[in-house]
């Protein structure tokens, strides 16, 4: 048979984090990510591993910070609503400089919202995961090959840097089956000699912790953890970029609109528009460096969200509004068509104008 | 040709298409035809996707009246019944996926069975990872059996890898498909392939094959 499997979004996730070394999985379900729990309960079992459904988003969270302290690859996933309610565990993670994988395949909201996707936590992903100064590392997949990989690559990252990371999905790719390749060569393991796991009467205790009375302390807390923050703005930007390079019009997309606006791309260009596409692959860090130079030679933007309008404030950033950004924006469960990408495409192909 | 056919199995297999192919063949050869959505579980890709191709060739559709709306309700509607008292008409029923998708089908188990009048296919997709192998498949069988208190009737080897199939991957699966067969005791009904795949399947593999239309489209596929 074919090295190749068929799997949904949310299973390939879950299989990939298993690969990574993930052996304790902490969920509640929420659609549409329910797979991934409902995967995580049949195999765990059987290699050895844990699945806890807990009591709430918020214990499962709490659980992450437990074992992670222990050293362990830790992950849990949820669906929008889900996400907000484990935010004050995100911001402990942090505080504590824990890694852990962390999965929010969004649904429309705001409130309860719908059940069908969306990009709306973008804000909440690379701004507000909770309280404090902090940052994650948001991972923007868009096809059921990169759920998978970006799990590995997740893991490696939180490693890395004692972040948390973030894949930031949507229904649409949590629901979607691809054939998906599942071999993925050598698996980055990292040292933890931080964690909490016993002295063996050897050395001083490691102590996991968020807490800190002493303001001049805590202070320099923060400036050591962004100074990590920077490397990871300079290191991990990534970005694809698609048919850029004569590039009048340029799209930036991630996620499931992404796949729509190289449909819509396809369709300007058949009419002669010179049209191109930046796929953020990184969302924090935004991949400011591609977008910025992309601003040298084309014309105008467009930012193509399932959003009221919000990576669009990354797009005018990064170009320091120095050209037009349009948007092309569904929100509530609904997915742009690429005609209506097209449109706006069209549209910015009018304005704007070499320097 | 059973009165009730059921399609049932591991989710992501194919069941959906499939019970929307059997019922539009079934309403072409002018049989009167209702199609049941008894998916309680999934909450895309559901058979009222194809609502409007399914009506107007004369399948009348039955389906939860939350199906694809945004209210997380497992709820089925009453006129589900009609599957079971309405013997003038057949039926054809897209069951959830896995065991606890089969739950919502063993409320009518007991009539179907008593009318005795059903044909339940095990549709499956050896290139799903929880389904890669005959036993693997017969686990599946196991649990969805247990849930809906029915027995499979035939197997159907769906086997495909979404635009990736070719011919040969799906040949490459008829041996686990036959071996699935006979650990289970029950025959394997066909193959389904794309239409466009059928000749060079037929050249690979013997038995039945039913080439079929794919009627979920996607505006995000690239």
């Amino acid at each position: 048979m074919s090295e190749k499997v068929l799997m949904k979004g949310n299973e390939a996730l879950a299989e990939a984090a298993i690969a990574a070394g993930c052996r304790h999985y902490l969920g509640y379900p929420i659609t549409p990510q329910t797979e991934v729990a409902a995967y995580m309960a049949k195999r765990m079992p059987k290699i050895g591993g844990t699945f806890l459904q807990a009591e709430s988003e918020i214990a499962a969270i709490n659980m992450v910070i437990g074992v992670s302290s222990a050293g362990k690859r830790a992950m849990t996933s949820s669906s929008s609503p889900g996400i907000a309610l484990k935010s004050e565990g995100l911001s402990y993670l942090a505080g504590c400089d824990l890694p852990a994988l962390v999965v929010n395949v969004q649904r429309g909201g705001p409130g309860l919202g719908g059940i069908q996707p969306s990009q709306s936590d973008y804000f909440l992903a690379t701004r507000a995961g909770g309280h404090g100064d902090f940052h994650m590392i948001v991972l923007a997949p868009a096809t059921v090959q990169e759920m998978a990989d970006f799990a590995i690559k997740g893991f490696e990252l939180a490693d890395k840097y004692r972040m948390v990371t973030m894949i930031l999905a949507d229904g649409v790719l949590g629901q979607m089956m691809e054939p998906v390749s599942l071999d993925f060569g050598e698996i980055k393991q990292f040292d933890k000699p931080w964690a909490a796991v016993g002295t063996n009467g050897g050395r001083r205790h490691n102590i996991v912790n968020s807490l800190c009375l002493e303001p001049t302390q805590l202070e320099q807390w923060n400036i050591d953890r962004y100074k990590r923050y920077e490397q990871v703005m300079a290191n991990e930007q990534r970005a694809e970029e698609y048919m850029t390079d004569d590039a009048d019009v340029i799209c930036v997309a991630y996620g499931a609109t992404a796949r729509v606006t190289k449909n819509a791309i396809a369709m300007a260009r058949a009419k002669g528009i010179k049209a191109g596409l930046i796929r953020p692959i990184t969302l924090w860090p935004f991949p400011k460096k591609i977008v910025g130079a992309a601003a040298k030679k084309a014309k105008a933007f467009v930012s193509v969200e399932m959003s009221m309008g919000q990576m669009i404030e990354d797009v005018e950033l990064s170009i320091r509004c120095s050209r037009p950004v349009l948007l092309c924006n569904r929100s509530g469960g609904m997915i742009p068509t690429p005609e209506e990408v097209l449109a706006k495409i069209e549209e910015a192909s009018k304005m704007g104008g070499a320097d | 040709m059973a009165r009730v056919v059921l399609f049932s199995g591991h989710y992501g297999s194919g069941k959906t298409n499939l019970a929307a192919e059997y019922a539009l063949h079934l309403a072409e050869q002018g049989t009167a035809v209702s199609l049941a959505d008894l998916d309680i579980v999934n909450p895309y890709f559901r058979a009222k996707d194809a609502r409007d191709v399914l009506e107007r060739a004369g399948v009348r559709f039955i389906s939860s009246p939350y199906a694809n709306s945004n209210v997380d309700t497992p709820a089925l509607p009453a006129e589900s019944y009609s599957i079971i008292h309405d013997r003038s008409r057949h039926a054809v029923v897209d069951v959830g996926g896995d065991d606890r998708g089969a739950l919502a089908l063993g409320r009518y188990a007991r009539s179907i069975a008593e009318e005795g009048d059903y044909a339940m296919y095990l549709v499956a997709n050896f290139y799903r990872p929880l389904t890669r192998s005959a036993a693997a498949l017969d686990e599946v069988r196991r649990e969805i059996e247990t849930a809906c208190a029915l027995r499979f009737t035939a197997i159907v080897n769906n086997s495909n890898l979404g635009k990736s199939t070719t011919p040969q991957s799906v040949s490459a699966t008829d041996r686990i498909a036959k071996e699935a067969a006979e650990l289970m005791g029950i025959p394997l009904a066909a193959t389904t392939v794309r239409a466009d795949l059928r000749d060079g399947v037929s050249e690979l593999i013997d038995g039945r094959i039913i080439p079929i239309t794919l009627h979920f489209k996607e505006e995000w596929a690239i």
